[in-house]
């Protein structure tokens, strides 16, 4: 990092004046505890007893085998409480706004993943709560709504724009102009003003740091390249963080192509957006001809997202890491794929990683290691992805 | 002085208060916004906002979120909206700002668009989403050009008033709500202690603006700052009238600047 909150030419803290000092605030606390024993301790106690991390290192021999490539691990963050990754940083974050002394969160979400995760803690340590959602997803991911209610959060669905995770966030923002002297607001991926992407990073940066020792423990070497999805990036900066001086490890990341990348019903924001300034941060963006955000479009509601996080847009120009699309039908695909030859049924999210790996795994040598990270568990998605396929459900 | 300054000087003299209106280009499309200019000028307004269409005004309420929507509709871009102030300025020499969001200008090249700003004779551009830890990189282009960036300063602000005020050219924009733009029955912001802070610091003019929407509430607030900012309550005006707006934005401006 060349200055504060700056990858390279990105990151940055581009807001209304208004929030400034809330960011302010939030910066000074977040140094004050990353580095607290107690706070880190606390963080390790409920990472371990109530998500039940480390989460597991599992070799896919079935897939492996299949793909007749590198061997292949699945890192299992679906296996955490609520279900996916997302709770990593939800708890990092509530537990700074507890010592913070707010006693309201609020938080977008776009699968409605980190709605649950932040409805969840919200629920253990006693905040008001309100969540975000695009009206569009609250209808893909209309169970997910139903969760964040029971927990006790209030589900304001976003009547604005392409009615997706942008306009969440969007609203998300407002509600924090508004109420900014009183409350916490949970950013739910690697992006945003900064110290957003750097807190949510290293919150998720467990992630990595967990893959390095069990792929140390089991194979006494590192991983030769690992894998994620990237929508804002928050899973696959976590995944990345800690091999990024390890220059053998080769970086992958899958975004969403959406129904065809050459057509405007895509969120590839790496493989067709440009640089540019929006939600807080100068990253790569989906842009129209005049400067605004273009409506962007994917299966999966946890990817449907114009820009993507400041540190993978580094990562990206100095080519540490490589993004690759994966359409909608190679997702669903390999959804059904882990499905039937692991017995795992992975988030529509986390099928774009594992549509990847089915592309990069048979390039590579048998003796070589590949580690991809299942985000989230595919329940979620079991409904809309029976939709796609055209088959009639009766709950 | 700039042409900011000098307008907000003339209002002093004549012991009275800027009004600075708001419009959305392009809403309902730019011929008429060129008129409601003219109209607005003609009540007595000091200078002019013209707002830049972006499909994400994430400091805007309702009413200016519906009026980006009207004239995204009509495909507006920002070099139509140069075109239209360089023939507004064969007609008049108000003062005219843009405000806009920092995307806009960063994906047109920013030295491309200062550039333009200069030649078309544009006075100043207020970037919502630019603090100014961010400003520089905007701000080194636009001072060189004479552009007056113009700084806003919240009632969050705080210790930040004093940082804010040092680069701080034009007008000083006081946002007066937390919150988005749009009407507002009450204001809550402590103004008193918000205008000491400013006051020890900035060397320029400061205008309110944020929540206010009529002729009572301007005549309220005037003493704070040196001129009052409506958006919101102009923009809902176009939204009923559309084209033939201008006659009640000229009754309107009138009705403001005469308690000013």
């Amino acid at each position: 990092m060349s200055k504060k909150g700056k990858y390279g030419i990105y990151g940055g803290q581009y807001v209304p004046e208004t929030l400034m000092n809330a960011l302010e605030e939030l910066e000074k606390a977040y140094d004050v505890y990353k580095n607290d024993q107690a706070f880190n301790e606390e963080l390790d106690f409920l990472f371990k007893e109530y998500t039940g991390r480390p989460s597991l290192l599992y070799y896919a021999e079935k897939m492996t085998k299949d793909l007749g490539g590198a061997k292949i691990y699945l890192k299992r963050e679906d296996l955490n409480h609520t279900g996916s990754h997302k709770i990593n940083n939800v708890l990092g974050q509530m537990l700074l706004a507890k010592r913070m002394g707010k006693k309201r969160v609020i938080a977008e979400t776009g699968a409605g993943q980190h709605g649950v995760a932040t409805a969840t803690i919200a629920a253990l340590m006693g905040f008001e709560c309100e969540i975000y959602m695009g009206e569009e997803d609250t209808v893909r991911q209309a169970l997910n709504v139903y969760r964040m209610e029971l927990l006790g959060a209030k589900v304001n669905p976003v009547t604005t724009g392409t009615k997706t995770l942008k306009d969440a966030v969007n609203a998300a923002l407002q509600d924090w102009a508004q109420n900014v002297e009183t409350t916490f607001y949970c950013m739910g991926s690697a992006v945003g003003p900064h110290p957003y992407p750097e807190i949510v990073r290293d919150f998720q940066s467990v992630i990595g740091k967990e893959i390095k020792v069990q792929t140390l423990a089991k194979e006494g070497r590192l991983p030769d390249a690992v894998m994620a999805c990237v929508g804002g990036g928050s899973n696959a900066i976590g995944t990345f963080y800690d091999f990024i001086g390890d220059k053998e490890v080769a970086l992958y990341g899958a975004e969403a192509g959406g129904r065809d990348i050459e057509t405007i019903e895509t969120a590839a924001t790496m493989t067709k957006g440009t640089p540019g300034i929006f939600h807080g941060m100068k990253a790569y963006f989906l842009q129209t001809d005049n400067g605004s955000i273009a409506p962007v479009y994917s299966i999966s509601a946890g990817l449907d997202y114009p820009g993507v996080g400041p540190e993978h847009s580094y990562l990206r120009d100095i080519n540490r890491a490589t993004y690759l699309p994966i359409t909608d039908d190679e997702a669903v695909e390999a959804f059904e794929y882990l499905s039937k030859v692991e017995g795992i049924i992975p988030a529509i999210e986390s099928s774009h990683a594992v549509a990847l790996a089915k592309k990069i795994a048979p390039t590579m040598d048998k003796d070589k290691i590949l580690v991809i990270t299942l985000s989230g568990r595919g329940d979620k998605d079991v409904a809309a992805i029976a939709r796609y396929k055209g088959v009639d459900l009766h709950e | 002085m700039s042409n900011i300054k000098l307008a907000f000087e003339k209002k002093k003299l004549e012991g009275k208060k800027a009004f600075i209106p708001f419009v959305t280009a392009g809403d309902p499309n730019l011929e008429a916004t060129e008129q409601f200019i003219y109209a607005l000028e003609k009540g007595g307004s000091t200078l002019i906002e013209i707002g830049i269409p972006f499909s994400d005004p994430v400091a805007d309420g309702p009413v200016i979120q519906a009026a980006n929507l009207r004239a995204m509709e009509n495909d507006i871009h920002v070099n139509n909206v140069f075109d239209m102030v360089a023939k507004i300025r064969k007609n008049t020499q108000i003062p005219l700002v843009f405000l806009m969001y920092a995307n806009t200008i960063y994906h047109y090249g920013i030295a491309d668009f200062f550039k333009r700003c200069q030649e078309v004779g544009l006075d100043g551009v207020i970037i919502a989403d630019l603090p100014c830890e961010e400003k520089e990189e905007f701000d080194a282009y636009a001072r060189d050009l004479d552009i007056d960036l113009i700084a806003l300063v919240a009632p969050t602000s705080r210790a930040r008033t004093e940082k804010i005020c040092e680069t701080a050219r034009g007008f000083l924009y006081c946002v007066s709500s937390l919150g988005v733009t749009g009407m507002r029955s009450q204001i809550e912001t402590d103004f008193g202690e918000m205008f000491e802070t400013i006051k020890k610091y900035s060397k320029i003019p400061t205008a309110l603006g944020f929540g206010i929407s009529n002729a009572e509430q301007a005549a309220v607030l005037k003493d704070y700052a040196d001129g009052i900012i409506i958006g919101s309550a102009v923009v809902r005006i176009i939204e009923e009238k559309g084209v033939e707006a201008a006659p009640a934005l000229e009754a309107f401006a009138r009705s403001v600047v005469d308690v000013l």
